[in-house]
């Protein structure tokens, strides 16, 4: 394993590395688990991570950067600190999953991959996050929220504004 | 594997088990159309272009990913299939510029021959394509994205084929881009750059215009260039490189190097220099009319006429007085094998001495000797794609010889060989090597005692004395090894590694050697105790009936004592032959304040500004022959372009021996009998027996892409002699004419081949890196950039 | 959190610990956890393999293909390590059948991989959930961690000298692709989701180059109840040659949309109006897409069918995932076209040429048409291009965007001859510009 002396990440996190290279056959198998938990950290996959990555795998930076722009979830510019994503694919779509987009993109003032200035949160149109049956749906970070209607969004987005939204990583 | 049989189109074809179905076809003679596939490397099956109908398979199949079965039956092209083909081509159009009228790959382009064969002619799409600018990646590859069908040949030609792995693929679907390893983020002016060998065979591979080379892009189309395959004059490889020749009001213009029909020694293979590096054919610091220095010290430029014949009259007025003794000859490493052979031949007869040398890259002297009566033991070049395994000790080739390194490379990859690898620096073949020996600081020779059975070595051979044990052991357990040498090993250390070798049950030998051709240079008797062959001065051999009354058998001088004869005034005249000796053993210029100097040469080198006669010398592309690489594969070097003002070297040799009044006709045998040993071809005879003989060799040579000249300048007059007379070169002239290489070694009776154990190897290895090419170097624009760029290791290579 | 629905209809085989805690190991013991996986050691691999035989269980991921079958596939003997992979990259639209498994049952599917390990031979299996999953990746890890705690997982399990077993578990980071099977390995091993040539297939070569069994959750989870009851037994709840039952996640226009247990053949019909309510406020059912996105649209003449993969592919479609989406008069088929393919360019890994140009023009034409710039011609060359994409592409999700794009236009043709004359529905959510912001 390559030791990192200088790490960019948190202790917690550079234990929870050097433990995952141990987890697999190959180390190079922790390469998208690390990029999701070194972007939970950071806020997305800066160059520093790539090359802190690219060091504890063994692997080219060229590598790294091929995997990680491989994977929607895996961004290089920071997002907001809610990253509301709202499912729009057609099990939501036909319940009004364009209305929530909609409500969120008027409620926020933001757009499509948009940030809000505070930093606050950001927006995205996802792909079909798994919860059809639940449908409209959508994901703040991690957390789903389901069985949307706008009135739901606003409480929903009011309690991450006011610091009450559960953030599970 | 035993063969399987198999129907294609209704026709049975058999091949081994095992190969790819797109590979049977082929043999057979059946093209099946792909973009992706590439002999050697990974199978993509992404192109979809070679999918075929295999008869019980529910959907057409992809023939690259196919291995073929007993009783397989197969169509290779219906309307379906073509359909299918149609129909990707259509999608690939849809975006794809059709900018073919100046694009590069324009009438060279497989997507263009793939849609002119399919007929995707029909567009459904009204949505504009998506444009990108291109961009320069390096200093010779360009990127136009929006050209790009990403078959991933380049990334994994860089990646598996290079060792290099400086391209990627990044995002996915219609947005996936190939991507070179300097991101935008990363570079000073915010845009993607490639950091690697800068070798262009991604360029190469590319099917479409995608990857294009600085160097060519957007100069001509390829059918207005002549498209002559010669050998590149860089390395001691030998590779063969297809220039584009387009005509200019001074001659010719080279205007493109590549790898056109991989036909040649090279294979798939040309490195940076082979393709970039002919530039300074067309540089306009060439030296383009004779010269001769004043008493101020400046150079004039005058007439051939006159030139010659201050030359020839200063030459004669000096052997006469101070005798061929006082006079000092040094060829080339880049001369042809006429040449160099007929620069000795020049110094023995007609000058009158044995003061003869070049810039040794290596021993091959000793070489030949420790290896005289074993004929079938020196290796080609070829060897190396096949044999099980092999030692290389000494050396870089990745930096010094990057066919080598890519045969290497492919052998360990293809076909599993076991690479050793023995070197003082970690080199970047150790990556492909099942074992690495790091030798201690000066431990050639202690390696080579101690692989010879010396345990009394190990200590000065290496650190890790386990290793080295290691490391003998599995040598001696190859039942057939190829021991490739690098220059360090010389004389007696060079001796005694082929001991060991020839120990072992089944050994190859090769010593690599620097530029194009520093072997025949050895070959042919440029060395001041050698004739040609490899036959020393003083022993029994032909040349003293040869080579007239002027002849001596006694050893000249060697390169230092030359120029020691120069330092103590007893060197009156030293004729150069495309040769810098002044910069490269750091020659006092004023040591030669009182000799007279001749040079042949193109630029005005350090030794060039040095000299009294400055005669204009061709190129290597600029002239007929042949070379012999450091494998002893000798091939034919073609006349690819031109430039007024300048002659061949073999021409100048001829012209100065005329002016000296030498009989030329003794010098070179040409014309027709009864000229002793002449060509016997009869140019002129329209009866008789012979008559119809001079059309029909005018069309052979013709078909061969020769020029008739049974002249003087006809390198193959010369070629006749070296044929007669130098043991080892019983070459087959068919062979040599269509472009092939041959494998030579030299085949002086061993008992003949005896060295004095005092004598000197004076090898001084070039040390050229992938960006270097000795003097000639520094006069190629784009190898200077290349080198600028590169003072350090690409970062490319990926950690262990 | 995911609400369970009920109904009479329902067999609860596989769902039957949902809503039961049975996230917490000693709460899984108590209802016959971990017994299977014990049965299996007693009885040995090659009782596992005849019992998941006569099952007839069928791969769940949508494929359909016999699992007591492709595990027989590995070879005994191996000189890499044999693995185990569990796909739970749950990506198809219109499915969300693993998500309730992982939440509800974490316990099944590691006592099911544990059963797939011993049947094959491996010492190693991977949990792979999709990247969106991260919460339910906490309770699998969390019941990882409780197996190994209680001697569950780990070397000599249950006492058992010998008898070892690890699992590794990791989510995705967003990629439809990474669902196929040999791109799920692509991913694992750290590099992009790109699938393999196949052959060699996974049983052979799989992932890090070992004999590997690749089964999608469901599948996994539905194993320890087949060992507990009888392969004969389970085979018998279903139709024929399609052992069992299946999660049925019925979304999109129906009254009380879930996830449903119900036995293989179940009528489609039935599913839909009985089990679901019916069609939301009353409306006309237009379509049904019956097992995720990929599989062609029924009309609703076309429903009477039972749910099982042999019934549905003779009715031209595909049982594929059990993501049942009903879609009532209202929804646009047009638009719901360009929803479907903009899903698939999205997701389309770029690999091959059909797939990645063709989903791309697809969509490119599609929002066009969708936006009032359509021609009449615009409709064949819609057929023409999928019809071009199918069975050509390097995997199948050349088909998967296709298969669906030529019933729309077939089944639909006259919508979408409607929206050459101006009838378009009124509200057209899907703009261009959010397309292009939406790719990747």
């Amino acid at each position: 394993m390559s030791t990192v002396t200088d790490s960019i990440f948190l202790p917690a996190t550079a234990a929870r590395f050097d433990n995952l290279v141990t987890l697999y056959p190959v180390k190079r198998s922790a390469l998208v688990p690390m990029l999701l938990y070194a972007q939970d950290e950071i806020g997305y996959v800066s160059d520093a991570v790539v090359a802190e990555i690219a060091q504890r795998l063994d692997l080219l930076e060229l590598d790294v950067r091929g995997v990680l722009s491989y994977y929607s979830m895996l961004r290089t510019e920071p997002a907001g600190k809610f990253n509301v994503q709202v499912c729009t694919n057609i099990s939501c779509m036909i319940v009004g999953g364009y209305d929530i987009l909609d409500h969120c993109k008027q409620r926020l003032g933001i757009g499509h991959k948009g940030v809000t200035p505070d930093g606050q949160f950001s927006l995205e149109e996802v792909e079909c996050i798994g919860a059809c049956c639940w449908a409209p749906a959508m994901q703040v970070n991690y957390d789903f929220h389901d069985n949307l209607t706008p009135a739901k969004v606003d409480a929903i987005l009011d309690d991450y504004a006011a610091g009450r939204g559960e953030d599970v990583k | 594997m035993p063969d399987v049989t198999l129907t294609v189109d209704g026709q049975k074809i058999t091949a081994p088990a095992g190969t790819l179905l797109i590979d049977a076809c082929k043999t057979a003679g059946i093209q099946i159309p792909a973009f992706c596939y590439y002999p050697g490397l990974s199978l993509q099956a992404a192109c979809r272009m070679c999918v075929v109908r295999i008869d019980k398979m529910p959907k057409l199949q992809t023939a690259c990913t196919t291995p073929i079965a007993e009783g397989m039956v197969v169509s290779s092209e219906s309307p379906e299939i073509a359909q299918a083909r149609k129909a990707t081509l259509q999608l690939l159009l849809g975006n794809h510029p059709l900018d073919c009228p100046v694009c590069d790959a324009g009438g060279q382009c497989e997507l263009q021959d793939m849609t002119f064969k399919y007929g995707a002619a029909h567009s459904f799409y009204q949505e504009p394509k998506n444009h990108r600018e291109e961009q320069q990646w390096s200093p010779t590859v360009y990127f136009d994205r929006p050209r790009c069908i990403l078959c991933y040949r380049c990334v994994r030609m860089c990646g598996e084929g290079m060792d290099v792995y400086a391209l990627g693929i990044q995002n996915r679907g219609s947005s996936a881009v190939i991507a070179p390893n300097i991101p935008a983020s990363q570079s000073e002016d915010g845009l993607q750059h490639l950091d690697c060998e800068e070798c262009g065979m991604c360029i190469d591979v590319c099917p479409v215009g995608a990857l294009t080379s600085d160097t060519y892009r957007y100069k001509t189309r390829p059918w207005e260039m002549n498209h002559v395959a010669t050998v590149c004059t860089h390395c001691g490889d030998g590779c063969k490189t297809s220039l584009g020749v387009r005509q200019t009001i001074d001659g010719s213009e080279i205007v493109r190097g590549d790898n056109r029909d991989k036909s040649g020694i090279n294979g798939d293979f040309l490195c940076n220099k082979g393709r970039y590096g002919f530039d300074f054919a067309n540089s306009p610091e060439r030296i383009t009319q004779p010269m001769l220095k004043q008493a101020d010290g400046s150079h004039k430029a005058v007439s051939w006429d006159e030139a010659l014949r201050f030359t020839g009259k200063k030459l004669r007025e000096i052997r006469e007085a101070r005798g061929g003794g006082s006079i000092g000859v040094v060829g080339g490493n880049r001369l042809t094998n006429e040449e160099a052979y007929l620069l000795q031949k020049f110094a023995r007869s007609v000058l009158g001495t044995n003061n003869i040398d070049h810039h040794r890259t290596a021993d091959y002297v000793t070489f030949a000797a420790a290896l005289s009566g074993h004929r079938d033991r020196f290796a080609s070049q070829h060897d190396n794609e096949k044999a099980p395994a092999v030692l290389l000790i000494g050396g870089d080739p990745t930096n010094e010889a990057p066919l080598t390194a890519w045969n290497l490379r492919s052998n360990v990859r293809l076909n599993g060989a076991r690479l050793y690898v023995a070197n003082h620096a970690q080199i970047k073949l150790r990556r492909q090597a099942k074992a690495f020996l790091e030798i201690a600081p000066f431990g050639y020779g202690a390696v080579a005692a101690y692989l010879a059975g010396d345990d009394a070595a190990a200590q000065s051979a290496a650190h890790d004395g386990e290793n080295l044990g290691r490391f003998r052991e599995a040598l001696r357990g190859e039942g057939s090894l190829l021991i490739l040498i690098g220059s360090e090993l010389r004389g007696n250390d060079l001796r005694r590694l082929v001991e060991f070798g020839l120990a072992l049950p089944n050994t190859n030998f090769a010593l690599l050697s620097d530029y194009v051709n520093a072997h025949g240079a050895a070959d042919m008797g440029l060395l001041p105790d050698m004739l040609p062959g490899y036959q020393p001065l003083g022993g029994t051999h032909d040349y003293s009936s040869e080579y007239g009354e002027r002849f001596s058998n006694t050893p000249g001088r060697d390169m230092v004592g030359i120029f020691d004869a120069a330092q103590t005034g007893d060197l009156a005249a030293l004729y150069l032959v495309n040769a810098n000796p002044v910069a490269r053993y750091s020659v006092d210029p004023a040591s030669l304040s009182n000799t007279f100097v001749v040079v042949h040469d193109m630029f005005l080198t350090e030794t060039v500004r040095l000299a009294d006669v400055i005669l204009p010398s061709a190129n290597l592309y600029e002239k007929s022959g042949s070379v012999t690489n450091s494998y002893g594969d000798l091939q034919l070097v073609k006349k690819a372009s031109d430039r007024a003002g300048v002659r061949t070297d073999l021409e100048l040799l001829v012209r100065v021996a005329d002016a000296m009044g030498a009989d030329v006709r003794k010098l070179v045998p040409f014309g027709k009998k009864p000229q002793a040993n002449g060509i016997r071809a009869d140019l002129g005879q329209t009866r008789g027996a012979q008559s119809g003989e001079a059309d029909r060799h005018a069309v052979w040579l013709t078909s061969n892409n020769l020029e008739i000249k049974l002249s003087p300048f006809d390198p193959f007059a010369v070629l006749d002699e070296i044929q007669r007379l130098v043991p080892g070169y019983d070459l087959l002239r068919l062979q040599l004419m269509s472009g092939n290489d041959q494998h030579l070694a030299p085949a002086a009776p061993a008992d003949l081949v005896r060295i004095e154990p005092t004598r000197r190897d004076l090898v001084l290895p070039a040390e050229d890196t992938l960006f270097t090419s000795g003097t000639l170097g520094r006069y190629s624009p784009k190898l200077v950039e290349l080198a600028d760029k590169y003072t350090h290791e690409p970062v490319g290579i990926p950690a262990d | 959190m995911p609400t369970l629905v009920s109904h009479p209809d329902e067999v609860k085989v596989l769902s039957r610990r949902f809503g039961q805690g049975a996230a917490n190991i000693d709460r899984y013991l108590e209802l016959d956890g971990y017994k299977a996986v014990q049965k299996a050691i007693e009885n040995g691999p090659e009782w596992v393999i005849s019992e998941m035989k006569a099952s007839g269980l069928r791969g769940r991921g949508g494929a359909g293909f016999p699992t007591g079958m492709k595990w027989s596939f590995v070879p005994k003997t191996s000189e890499k390590p044999k693995y185990v992979l569990v796909n739970g990259d749950e990506s198809e639209p219109g499915t969300c059948k693993d998500h309730v498994i992982f939440l509800h049952d974490p316990h099944a599917i590691i006592e099911g991989t544990m059963i797939a390990g011993l049947a094959i031979g491996a010492k190693m299996g991977f949990i792979y959930l999709r990247g969106e999953y991260r919460y339910l990746l906490k309770i699998v890890e969390k019941a990882v961690a409780d197996a190994y705690a209680k001697g569950v997982l780990g070397k000599n399990i249950f006492g058992k000298e010998g008898v070892d077993f690890d699992i590794v578990t990791q989510t995705g980071a967003g990629a439809y692709e990474v669902g196929e099977e040999s791109a799920l390995m692509e991913s694992l091993e750290g590099k992009r989701g790109v699938p393999r040539i196949k052959p060699p297939f996974p049983a052979v070569v799989g992932l890090y180059g070992g004999p590997t069994v690749i089964n999608n959750a469901e599948t996994i989870a539905s194993a320890p109840h087949i060992l507990l009851m009888g392969g004969a037994e389970y085979a018998k709840i279903g139709s024929e040659r399609n052992g069992g039952t299946r999660l049925f996640g019925i979304s999109g226009m129906v009254e009380r949309p879930g996830i449903y247990e119900l036995p293989m053949g179940y009528n489609l019909k039935k599913a839909i109006y009985e089990v679901a309510g019916g069609v939301k406020g009353g409306k006309k059912l237009k379509a049904v897409v019956p097992g995720g996105s990929s599989c062609p649209v029924l009309t609703a003449d076309e429903l009477d069918v039972g749910l099982d993969f042999d019934q549905m592919g003779k009715a031209g479609t595909m049982l594929g995932s059990g993501g049942i989406v009903v879609l009532d008069e209202t929804v646009s088929m047009v638009e719901f076209a360009l929803r479907t393919i903009k899903f698939y360019q999205h997701e389309s890994c770029g690999w091959c040429i059909p797939c990645r140009e063709g989903t791309d023009w697809l969509k490119k034409t599609l929002t066009r048409f969708y936006n009032g710039g359509g021609n009449a011609k615009d409709i064949n060359n819609i057929q023409y291009l999928a019809e071009n994409m199918m069975g050509r592409t390097f995997c199948p999700l050349g088909d998967a965007a296709a298969m669906p794009t030529i019933a729309f236009v077939k089944k639909f043709r006259h919508e979408f001859e409607e929206y050459l004359g101006g009838t378009r529905t009124e509200k057209n959510f899907i703009t261009t510009d959010e397309l292009v912001g939406a790719a990747h």
